[in-house]
């Protein structure tokens, strides 16, 4: 909502400055977005006649103009505006005035011609978008006089952003009440007079939804001459308020809205036949709007009707074919009281955005339609001149909402902003806001005005007080420290520490969006993933069940940037559509990695990541758990992953993810390239660790043995790794493999593997005949059940 | 006796001579060895007066002594000089860039999170959770947006064919904790959101962290007490800071808390609000089975994205979630 200053101050004293007002309305809830001059203040422009016009010797379309401008002889001011004529009053920015586009006016000769200033246009000016002429004023205007107090330019526009509760100040009715009350100044009292009927048209009105719209008031005007100029003075406070001077009709309607809130509507009275209802649409009537949309309509959708057609969308928009135009010269006025429910439902499932249903859906005055009535049709017959006929109101009083009293406890106003208020302070509140009050027992009773649709209850009113008294004069309290301290669980390993753990191995966070495209999904075989049903873009319209494809769109991103090395993880929340039509919610942390494995130096190689090195993170993530869970890599067949190298990983037998090379044609349908490698597990499964238990560390020493063995090509590491744990038990502190090897000298078939193992006893020192004991059972193990031969 | 004298010091001339270990072993051979030149003379003591053999053998065991010490001499500084060689050909230009693997960052938002939450938990508060898909129930309804109330508007809510939603705040925990624990609770919730909106200051998906804290005589002087310590324990200075009414259904009396902001532009610094806060309404704690009666409470939900921006400088929030490289790397 934007406004004048200057209008406001009818209604209201104000006298404190613009920003000192504005401060005040912010720090009393209605939030100032802007302040400023109103434009068109511009200093050296006076009010001036054109006396006399003359051809340009030399330009076919400039004239020279002789200027009274208040002095005792007439300038000479060259002009090129189609509208420069004889008797003509117009703003003259005089030599020396500074133009809003930071032009200078100066002296000049235009084609051999001395001009003296500019005669202005209301766009050159500042007061309005466009123009196509110089800016007419009243012929009565007195040359000389400065513009700025000619038009009351010292004036300053305010635009609020106001909460959906605060409907009552989309008026300046309402925001001087508010005002009143934040600082504590006298309004003014608005007087509006009933207008006397002089014609004898009228339009019964019936109502079919009185729970809907239970009041409606319509009036004729009859004889209205439209074409009239919209006073300046009027058109100057609509521009102020944000809005453009159409015709008279419009314009008083809109001036009233502005002024006391009452959306109001003026039908062609020549356009709509017989009485009014206002009734519920039925199904196969349909309406342009004045918007030009045309709107199907349907049943339980609440129009005003002549005898046959409907004619507007209650509280929406009038219809196209009913409209007020220029030529019209006889009006039918609606001011009438819609429910605030039933239209928001219907402004929104329509889309339509008109400044009456925006007022409608906040909540309307449900008292004030017969003042702003006369208040239209004063100012109408003012400007346009005509006639007006009898008021006919259709109402159902018990359908009018209002207000009961609302109880506030002292106690609880105490208790809720933590400190006391002074009674009379409290009752000079609520008398400010316009409110009823009376004392009871233990606080008071209040009564809100018909207007306030936001006060139901008594944290309304403490609301009220708070914001009235200031949010900065309330208390501040020292944060107590009377609660117990919080336990951690030490078994649950932090992000913080799965961050670290991939930080260190040169892994960055990603964030991506939860939302994919469908075909990002598909690539992993996902076909039924919970669908948006009005998602931005496709691109964003499937919830993930992966990571994996918003990783990859963030390696796509940097490798398209020239990243060598790429290597990123998310933990997110992906989102499983279950078969009963649940969805699950399962945390998840993925991991894609591409390019060097170190970054480009002088000292090192420039070997690519592979299989093994996001491996060793994902081993590193595993390893946080301490051992409380035992985890698994088995054969895998998923198909976004390369055949030969991927795995399943399971936690104690239970499918947690997966690891793998990506699909070289995965790889390209992403828009990647190179070796992508890439994992994803349940957050669940790697944070679930235990407290760590020391176990004592032997004194005596270990002794390593290497075993050098070929094996057939399908023999695992991981099956001799479980042969040699269960050959050698307790006595085996670690296992490790230094070489794999294929090539000369070993079949194709088969590959050879070194390993090394280091044994050691808690309680005595191993002699080599126990060592050499065991490395001969492990030896024969690993032949019987696996076939491997010592090599070498 | 002069013969020992000369043999001495022809020896010491040769050790000095000698230039590596195997010239000087030839030196200790032809002087100390079998049938070095002074062994020698040693053994031809026995022939010798016996008036003089003990003077003799004196002075031939004295040059000995000095002589086994001339070459222990020698050999040390040989193997000094040998040493320095080596060092002095292992010598490495130290400006040379050392061995470096690659570090990764946390993400700007998490970084930002963490933070909050860190300063929160100090503050006494425990970390919940909730769904991001929701029910109207939990997301509007239970925090007491009517049916078709303009607030709703507010909330540019994504929805699925089956009537749920993304959530479009964190509050729904607000309900989700109070029908789980009982007054006193202290709670805050953070995670995504998601609203149907995009372009520079505003993105489809992001972060939220609500708080929560509810007991008996809990009123607005702590809200502004704890939020105010809040703000200046996470920005680390005591920033100018203003509760301002404002509007949420959930909250009444409801404010906006601004921090009065440099923008670093050379324009004045300017109020920017930071999170949205009230005290809790009184149909929310009954919709999470709190008495009302009895017990008052305040919540708040700042915007991660937001705090992000203003102690990182951060622009563009969609840049936020482009993950490029460039800009995760700068938090280190």
């Amino acid at each position: 909502m934007k406004f004048s200053l200057n209008w406001l101050k009818e209604f209201v004293e104000v006298r404190l400055d613009p920003e000192a007002l504005a401060e005040r309305l912010t720090m009393g809830g209605l939030e100032v977005d802007a302040v400023g001059p109103v434009g068109g203040a511009v200093s050296g422009v006076v009010v001036a006649r054109i006396v006399d016009t003359q051809p340009h010797p030399d330009a076919d379309k400039l004239k020279v103009c002789q200027v009274d401008c208040g002095q005792a002889d007439p300038v000479t001011i060259v002009c090129g505006a189609p509208n420069a004529r004889p008797g003509l009053v117009a703003p003259l920015a005089t030599v020396g005035t500074k133009m809003p586009g930071g032009m200078e006016i100066k002296a000049a000769k235009l084609r051999g011609v001395a001009s003296t200033g500019m005669l202005c246009s209301s766009s050159e000016l500042g007061l309005a978008d466009e123009a196509d002429g110089l800016m007419e004023l009243p012929a009565d205007a007195v040359p000389g006089a400065a513009l700025t107090d000619f038009l009351q330019l010292d004036d300053s526009c305010i635009e609020i952003d106001l909460t959906p509760n605060r409907g009552d100040c989309l008026s300046l009715k309402g925001i001087a009440q508010d005002v009143a009350a934040l600082t504590g100044e006298p309004l003014k009292p608005i007087e509006i007079n009933a207008i006397d009927d002089l014609c004898d048209d009228r339009r019964e009105v019936v109502l079919d939804h009185p729970e809907l719209c239970p009041r409606y008031l319509g009036r004729v005007v009859r004889g209205v001459n439209n074409r009239a100029e919209t006073p300046l003075w009027m058109a100057e406070k609509l521009r102020r308020c944000g809005l453009r001077s159409i015709h008279p009709v419009v314009d008083v309607t809109n001036y009233v809205m502005l002024e006391l809130g009452q959306p109001m509507h003026a039908f062609d009275a020549n356009a709509i036949e017989g009485p009014i209802s206002v009734r519920w649409a039925r199904k196969d009537e349909s309406l342009t709007l004045l918007d030009n949309t045309e709107v199907s309509l349907s049943e339980k959708m609440l129009v005003i009707t002549d005898q046959d057609k409907p004619v507007a969308m209650a509280g929406l928009m009038g219809g196209l074919a009913s409209a007020v135009t220029a030529d019209t010269t006889d009006i039918f006025f609606e001011a009438a009281w819609f429910e605030p429910a039933d239209i928001i439902g219907r402004a929104r499932d329509l889309g339509v955005h008109s400044d009456a249903a925006h007022r409608f859906e906040r909540g309307v005055d449900p008292l004030g339609q017969r003042a702003a009535m006369d208040r239209a049709c004063a100012l109408l017959i003012e400007i346009a001149g005509g006639q007006c006929g009898p008021i006919t109101e259709a109402v159902r009083e018990k359908e009018i909402p209002t207000h009961k009293p609302v109880g506030l406890k002292r106690e609880r106003l105490d208790r809720l902003i933590g400190l006391s208020v002074a009674d009379e302070a409290v009752m000079a509140t609520f008398q400010s806001l316009g409110m009823g009050i009376e004392v009871s027992d233990d606080g008071w009773l209040v009564t809100p005005p018909a207007r306030r649709f936001d006060i139901a209850e008594e944290v309304d009113l403490i609301e009220e007080v708070a914001r009235v008294f200031g949010y900065d004069q309330l208390a501040e309290a020292i944060p107590g420290g009377d609660l117990p301290a919080v336990s951690i669980p030490e078994a649950t390993v932090s992000l913080s520490r799965v961050a670290q753990v991939l930080n260190e191995a040169g892994v960055s966070e990603a964030i991506t969006y939860s939302f994919r495209a469908p075909e990002e999904l598909a690539m992993m075989g996902v076909d039924n993933a919970l669908q948006l049903a009005n998602p931005l873009s496709r691109e964003l319209s499937a919830m993930r069940t992966s990571l994996l494809p918003g990783l990859l769109k963030a390696l796509e991103h940097n490798q398209k940037r020239q990243q060598s090395r790429v290597a990123l993880f998310e933990t997110g929340r992906c989102f499983l559509p279950e078969s009963d039509g649940n969805t699950r919610e399962l945390d998840r942390i993925g991991v894609v990695a591409a390019g060097l494995r170190h970054p480009e130096q002088w000292l090192g190689d420039d070997a690519k990541l592979d299989f093994f090195d996001v491996k060793g993170w994902l081993q590193g993530l595993l390893g946080l758990s301490a051992g409380a869970g035992e985890f698994e890599f088995l054969p895998a067949e998923f198909s976004w992953l390369h055949p030969g190298q991927q795995a399943q990983i399971s936690r104690d037998g239970q499918a947690i993810g997966w690891i793998g090379a990506l699909h070289p044609n995965q790889v390209k349908k992403a828009g990647c390239r190179g070796v992508v490698v890439a994992f994803e597990v349940d957050l669940a499964a790697i944070v679930g660790g235990q407290v760590p238990k020391a176990l004592p560390v032997s004194r005596y020493p270990s002794i390593r043995r290497d075993l050098n063995v070929v094996v057939d090509n399908r023999v695992r590491w991981r099956e001799i790794q479980q042969i040699v744990e269960e050959t050698v038990g307790n006595l085996l502190t670690s296992l490790v493999v230094f070489d794999e090897y294929t090539g000369q000298g070993i079949d194709v078939s088969q590959r050879s593997l070194s390993f090394g193992l280091v044994l050691q006893d808690q309680a005595s020192t191993l002699t080599d005949e126990t060592v050499d004991q065991v490395m001969k059972t492990v030896v024969t193990q690993l032949h019987d059940q696996l076939g491997a031969e010592l090599r070498g | 006796m002069e013969d020992i004298t000369e043999l001495l010091s022809s020896a010491q001339g040769q050790i000095a001579l000698a230039e590596d270990e195997a010239q000087l072993d030839a030196v200790r051979v032809a002087f100390l060895g079998k049938s070095g030149s002074l062994t020698g003379l040693l053994k031809s003591l026995g022939k010798a007066d016996p008036a003089v053999r003990r003077e003799r053998g004196q002075a031939v065991n004295q040059a000995k002594g000095e002589l086994q010490q001339a070459l222990n001499a020698r050999r040390e500084a040989l193997a000094a000089a040998a040493m320095a060689q080596t060092l002095a050909a292992e010598s490495v230009d130290v400006t040379m860039p050392g061995r470096q693997g690659s570090v990764g960052t946390v993400h700007p938002i998490t970084r930002t999170l963490n933070r909050i939450i860190e300063v929160l938990a100090r503050m006494g508060f425990e970390v919940a959770d909730g769904p991001e898909i929701e029910d109207d129930f939990h997301n509007f309804e239970a925090l007491n947006f009517p049916a078709h109330h303009p607030a709703r508007a507010m909330h540019d809510t994504f929805y699925f064919s089956d009537g749920r939603l993304l959530r479009t705040h964190t509050s729904p925990v607000q309900i989700r904790a109070m029908q789980r624990m009982e007054p006193p609770i202290r709670v805050i919730a953070p995670g995504k959101v998601y609203r149907s909106d995009s372009d520079q200051t505003h993105s489809p998906m992001f972060h939220q962290v609500e708080g929560l804290l509810v007991g008996e005589n809990v009123s607005m002087a702590n809200l502004k007490g704890d939020l105010h310590s809040f703000a200046n324990a996470f920005f680390e200075r005591d920033l100018p800071i203003r509760f301002r009414p404002s509007y949420f259904p959930f909250t009444e009396p409801s404010a906006e808390l601004d921090v009065l902001w440099d923008v670093g532009d050379g324009s004045e610094p300017r109020w920017l609000e930071v999170l949205g806060c009230g005290m809790v309404h009184p149909n929310v704690l009954k919709a999470g089975g709190v008495d009302p009666e009895r017990y008052t409470g305040y919540a708040f939900g700042m915007g991660v994205e937001r705090f992000a921006m203003l102690r990182y400088g951060i622009r563009d929030l969609r840049e936020l979630f482009d993950n490029d490289i460039k800009l995760l790397n700068q938090f280190v």
